[in-house]
Order: structure tokens, then sequence, then C-alpha cells
């Protein structure tokens, strides 16, 4: 289960909520926002917009977990996002996510004990001139080996 | 209708413009092997079994979902075909844990089924069965989502047909599952417990929970009083589990069956409707007399209940307080007939035999069905779990003589009876307030514009000079469309548009319930209808004041409908309750 802090509808997801109601495929906008303002979509919000909008809990968590876009626990401060797509998975993007785990004592898709980091295996982000490659914070890190790691998170914790 | 005509694997045939190649081969007596189609949904193309050939195209395509066109030849199998549909039957199986002994629906699988016709013998396939936990959460039924074969039939019945919405397919691809939104236990769902996913799914991934033991332990236990009542839906399908024809009418085989099984009394429910009828048909009259809140809306159908505590808890105050036949009859046999054979209502153990997995969860559903002092009602089994009961013992079911139920709570009428059809509570309950309302007794006592499959039923019965309105749903989908116009008449400031409203959250009402005999369909349905109305007709007594039994209780213990016993033994109460636990 997820965290049990409380979250409430922000001012502007309430405001995007408005602006979408009425529009067709407004329920996959709206859930969008909603990741933008919290970095994950937290059970009390999907339960208050499925009030909102009037649609069943079961279809929103449907979409959410279809879609790997979505995430369901509240990430690191710090997201790894880690290509394995066709090219970055050829190249050893596994072996960097094997390492990332032994660096920070993680594994894939669970946060650090102090909330810095997380670790997402993503596909194709659309750089394979650079594979292996991760995103932190929309920065990429691109051509990289195992050694490269300590001090790329060294560096992000110093920020 | 415009016909069309196709050929079947070659031979000439007229079919209806819209049919599908599924049903048009039906018309040759060819049965195409499918695992995800039923007749109650829509296709939507699942499984794959079902693969044909359009002569003069090298696709196959989808018997279940695909519509016929004018002139074509339809193959529905050939080696090739036939090859193709084995391959996906044993795809399927590599992903099934091969459990068929200890599984809940070993002899009523489909997928078991056709293993056995294909001849699987051993699957190719590296076996990959999915690690995920049983959960048991509900008092109603099991969900095992490790032999689930994603045909998707339970989630649209969950919301297409019930508008409940407590199933749902998270992921995709290979991680596909069907579970409550996000994580949780379906008990912390808007589950209601109406057990149609368990009614509809092809193998035994959800499954009625089984308690025939507890039956057992009761029956062994000599210093309990086993007392068990019959459910009127019960009687018109049980004989489906030994190969009688849907609607065969088997009451007598069952009091004789259950007194060999060990019961010490045998009663039935439809006393029990009797009695709802005297109360709720009294409730009902002293609201149109005292303008009282209108409409009234019936609460017998427990995944009703609690669907409406969670999604229409503003309709609280419309519903009728009297209790469930089943839950009548259980607090009756602890009350008046413990106090009639001298035993204590401690010793007495309550049984009840129902078409129904949200029976189960109503005999604990609160404080008030306590109300003898004991939980009044000990024990639920479905008509599949005493069909089991029955063939585990031995008992040759055809060959039982016909028997009677006990007195003094057993006899009924023919208004008790027709409680397990959709419409039924509705005709009884005015055949009954007729009477209260006019003192005049209703001289034709069928009231067909209740009766039939339609959805919504509306109508209106001509009290004497004074127009009673009525409307009846079925499946839980139909029952918005009365709460709304309820809803709208009110924030209006009109007349209710209705006095009284029945409700039944499956569609046929009980006779299809979620503990019933497997394959029902709407044919099936209208057989089993077709028995109870026939039970009814020949009652003697077809009116549940008039039931010689009702009339002694009320004489000898309860006083009068709605009186202050009453009201402490055969009334409950209703509150909002969130749709997630979680």
């Amino acid at each position: 289960m997820q965290t049990t802090e409380e979250y409430k509808i922000t001012d502007a997801l309430a405001s995007f909520v408005e602006k979408w109601r009425e529009k067709p495929g407004n329920l996959i906008m709206i859930l969008h926002k909603a990741q933008s303002e919290y970095g994950f979509i937290p059970r009390k919000i999907a339960i208050e917009l499925g009030r909102i909008l009037d649609v069943p809990l079961a279809k929103i968590y449907g979409v959410i977990t279809f879609y790997n876009f979505f995430k369901l626990e509240k990430p690191g401060k710090h997201n790894i996002q880690v290509c394995t797509g066709t090219a970055c998975y050829l190249k050893g993007g596994i072996d960097i996510i094997e390492e990332l785990e032994i660096l920070l004592g993680t594994g894939v898709n669970t946060v650090t004990d102090d909330g810095l980091f997380s670790i997402e295996s993503v596909r194709c982000i659309g750089c394979c001139g650079l594979a292996p490659v991760l995103l932190i914070d929309g920065e990429i890190f691109g051509k990289l080996s195992k050694d490269d790691l300590p001090k790329i998170i060294a560096d992000i914790r110093d920020r | 209708m415009k016909t069309i005509g196709i050929k079947i694997n070659g031979k000439p045939v007229q079919v209806e413009k819209g049919t599908t190649i599924l049903k048009a081969a039906l018309i040759d007596d060819i049965k195409i092997p499918t695992l995800c189609a039923h007749d109650d949904l829509d296709a939507w193309a699942a499984c794959g079994i079902c693969v044909c050939k359009i002569e003069g195209s090298s696709k196959m395509v989808r018997a279940c979902a695909t519509e016929v066109m004018e002139g074509q030849n339809y193959i529905t199998h050939d080696p090739e075909i036939m090859d193709v549909r084995r391959t996906v039957l044993e795809m399927i199986i590599s992903n099934h844990p091969m459990e068929c002994l200890t599984c809940g629906r070993n002899t009523t699988c489909e997928l078991q089924d056709l293993a056995a016709d294909f001849g699987i013998r051993d699957v190719p396939y590296h076996a990959d069965v999915k690690e995920l936990e049983r959960d048991e959460s509900t008092p109603s039924i099991i969900l095992d989502p490790r032999k689930c074969i994603n045909c998707g039939r339970c989630t649209i019945v969950c919301q297409q047909l019930q508008n409940v919405w407590a199933l749902e397919f998270l992921e995709r691809g290979h991680e596909t599952r069907m579970a409550p939104a996000g994580g949780i236990l379906l008990n912390e769902s808007p589950c209601i417990k109406c057990g149609q996913c368990s009614a509809h799914c092809p193998v035994g991934a959800i499954y009625e929970k089984d308690e025939t033991r507890e039956f057992l332990n009761a029956v062994r236990n000599k210093s309990k009083h086993v007392s068990v009542q019959i459910a009127p839906a019960v009687r018109v399908a049980l004989g489906e589990s030994f190969g009688m024809e849907p609607g065969s009418i088997v009451t007598g085989k069952i009091y004789a069956a259950l007194r060999k099984l060990g019961a010490d009394s045998v009663f039935d429910t439809n006393f029990g409707a009797d009695l709802t009828i005297l109360e709720e048909g009294s409730e009902l009259v002293d609201r149109i007399k005292n303008c009282g809140l209108l409409p009234q809306i019936t609460s017998c159908c427990p995944a009703w209940t609690d669907y409406m505590e969670k999604y229409a808890a503003d309709m609280i105050p419309h519903f009728s307080s009297a209790k469930s036949p089943m839950m009548m009859q259980g607090v009756m046999t602890k009350t008046y007939y413990a106090e009639k054979i001298d035993v204590a209502p401690k010793n007495i153990y309550t049984v009840a035999i129902m078409p129904c997995t949200a029976k189960k969860y109503e005999i604990t559903r609160d404080d008030n069905m306590w109300a003898s002092g004991e939980q009044d009602m000990d024990l639920v089994l479905t008509t599949r779990e005493f069909a089991r009961l029955i063939k585990s013992s031995g008992i040759d079911f055809d060959s039982l003589e016909d028997e009677k139920a006990d007195s003094p709570i057993g006899d009924y009428s023919g208004a008790g009876t027709i409680f397990g059809v959709t419409g039924g509570v509705m005709e009884a309950a005015v055949r009954t307030a007729y009477k209260l309302v006019t003192d005049k007794e209703l001289e034709d006592v069928n009231v067909y514009n209740v009766r039939g499959m339609d959805g919504v039923k509306k109508g209106s019965v001509d009290f004497d000079g004074t127009e009673i309105k009525v409307a009846v749903a079925h499946g839980m989908v139909h029952v918005e469309e009365l709460i709304n116009e309820v809803r709208e008449a009110k924030e209006k400031g009109e007349d209710p548009p209705f006095h009284f409203i029945e409700v039944m959250a499956c569609r046929g009402g009980c006779i299809a319930g979620g503990g019933q005999p497997y394959g029902t369909t709407d044919e099936i349905r209208e057989k089993r209808i077709a028995g109870i109305y026939s039970d009814d007709e020949k009652s003697v007594v077809r009116k549940s004041h008039e039931n010689p039994e009702i009339i002694q209780v009320y004489k000898d213990f309860l006083e009068k409908p709605m009186s202050h016993k009453s009201h402490e033994l055969l009334h409950t109460t209703y509150q909002k309750r969130p749709q997630y636990a979680k």
C-alpha cells in the first residue's frame, strides 16, 4: 500500500480538471497533470478525481496500471530513470541498474531510506546514440560505464 | 428483422442480419468451442479459441465477434483450424495451475472440458503460473487470480451488468490480472457479494466459499437441533445438478434429502416470504395512508442493500425496514419454534439453502441479525454447495420420495414462492396490500405487468379506485434509472413517481442468483421462472395473508404486523457505508 501522507487536490489540478471536464479523453490528461503535481498518483487523489469526474475508481486504476508512465508509489526526491530500450539494453543498461542497486542499497521502483533516490527502468527515451543512458531530474547522462555512477550520485547528493 | 443467406461449411442457411458466426453455426448444430463468449455479455474476443475461416480469405476470424455477411461461406472446423485451437488451448493451459482435483470447479470447469475434448495429454510450453495470493476476504466468494485465464467475463459482469466496478483489468500484457482497484482486498472494494462473477467465471478463479463441512459438523453435534430452510429459487434449479430440466420443481425431494442428511427440522423460506409480505405490505399501507415517505423500496436482496448503502445512501429512508425472508425465518426458528419444541435458542443451528452468495454476508451484516439473542442464521449454503453435499452423501436425488415441510413455520402460499423471480415480491405484496388497503380480496391474483425479463418494468395497479404505481428493476445496472426518477421528482417537489419499487440484484431475480448451478443464460432463466409460476399456480393458497400458519403465528406470537414484537424481531436498519474501505 501507499504512504499514509494526506494529499489534497491542488489549485492547479482543480483548475485543470475544470478546463478538461467535458472534453473527450480527459481522464488521461488529468492523470498526467496529477502525476506532475504529486510525482505519482496518490490513492486519495485517485478517489477524489473519480468522485469529481464520476468515473469509477476501478477504471482509474485500470488506466494507471496499464501505462508504465504512471506511478502508484511516491518516487525519491531524485528519480533515476535508466533506459532499458533496445539500444541501451544491448549496451548494458541492465548492468547500470544492477550497479545502482548496489550503490544505493535499493531495488527498482523502491525508494532509498532517506527518500533521496529511487530507481526506475524506462523504455527508449530517444537518444540511442548515447546508449547506455540515464536521466536524473531531466538531465541526461550518456555513454555510461559502471565506474561513472559513484560520481554522478555524489554530485546529485550534494545539490 | 432482415434475413440474409450464408453458408455454414457449404450448407446454405438463412440467418438474421447481425448474427455472429458463433450463433449462425448453432443453426446447423455446430457448437464452436469458446471460453470467453457468454450469452449474457457482448463478445469481446479475448480467448481466441473460436477461430473460424471465411472461404476465399486467408485470415482466420473469431466466431464470437464476427457478424456474418451475405453470400459468405464460413468454415467452422478443419484440420488447420483445430490445430490452431489446440495451440491456443495449450498456451492457456501453460499459464494455468494443474490443480484440478482440489479445484472448486472440478467437473464444472469449461477449460477442463475443452482440455478433455481436445485430448490434451502434455503441454509443449514452459509452465508459467502467476504467483498471486488467494483473496478470501469476503464471507461469500473467493478470488484465486492464479487460475484466471483473463477471459474478462467477471469484470464485464461486474461493470456492465451490475454497475458495481469492484473488479477491473489491472496491468497489461503478461501481467494482466482481474482485481479490485489498487492492491486492496475484495472486501475493501465496492463488491456487493452478488456472486455473478463466480457464476460467469469459466474456471476456478472465482468461486463460492464452500461451507459444506460446517453443516456436517453441526449435524454431528448431538446437542444441536439443526433446522434448515430452502429459498424459493432453489427448488427450480437444484434439479439441473442431477440432470433434470431447468425449471423442474423438486421441493419435496429437497425436504427429503435434508432429512436424510441429518436435519432435525425442515422449513421453507417461502413461509418467511409470506411473513415478509405481511410486514412489508403493512409498512407500505402505513406509508400510503399516513403520508409517509414514498416510494417504499424492497430490501430482501442483500446484494442490493449493500449496493444501496454504498452507492445510493440517500435512498435509506425509502427502504422497507422489513428483514429478508431468510432472516425472518431464522429469527422465528430461534424464538417461536424454539419455544414450541422447548429447546434453548443456543442449541438450535439454523441453515439456509440459498441461490445467493450475498446471503452468506447478510447473516452477520449488523447487530440486528442477532434479534433472537443468538445469531439468528448460523450458516448459508448455496444451491451449488447443497448439490455437492447430496452427491457426496451418496443419496440418489432422483429417486427420493416427495416429503412435506415441518410445521408450524413451513407452509407457504403461492405469493411466497414467487419471491424468487423478478417482479415476484411486488406481485406478492400487491396481493396482500390490496386487501389491507381496500379490505377486499384481489380477484385476479396475477399481476402481469411486473412479470417478464425487461430490465425495468413500470406499471400500475387499481386498488379499488386508487392507482398504485409500481416499478421493478433487476440486474443492478437497471436500478439507477428508477432511483434517478425518484431523486428528480424530489428535487422538483413533485409527487413521487411510484408508490413501491422492487429491486433484485441479479438478472431475472434469485432464480439466476450467483449461487445457482452454472451455465445460466436467458433461456434457462425463462425455464426456471416458468417453474416458479407453475408452483404458484398450483398452490391452493396464493396470498400471504391467507397462509394458515401465518395467521396462526400472528395469533400465537407476533400479535399483528408492525407490532412491537415484530419490530424487535423482524425489522432492521441501514446505514451509509464507504465504497472503498481503503
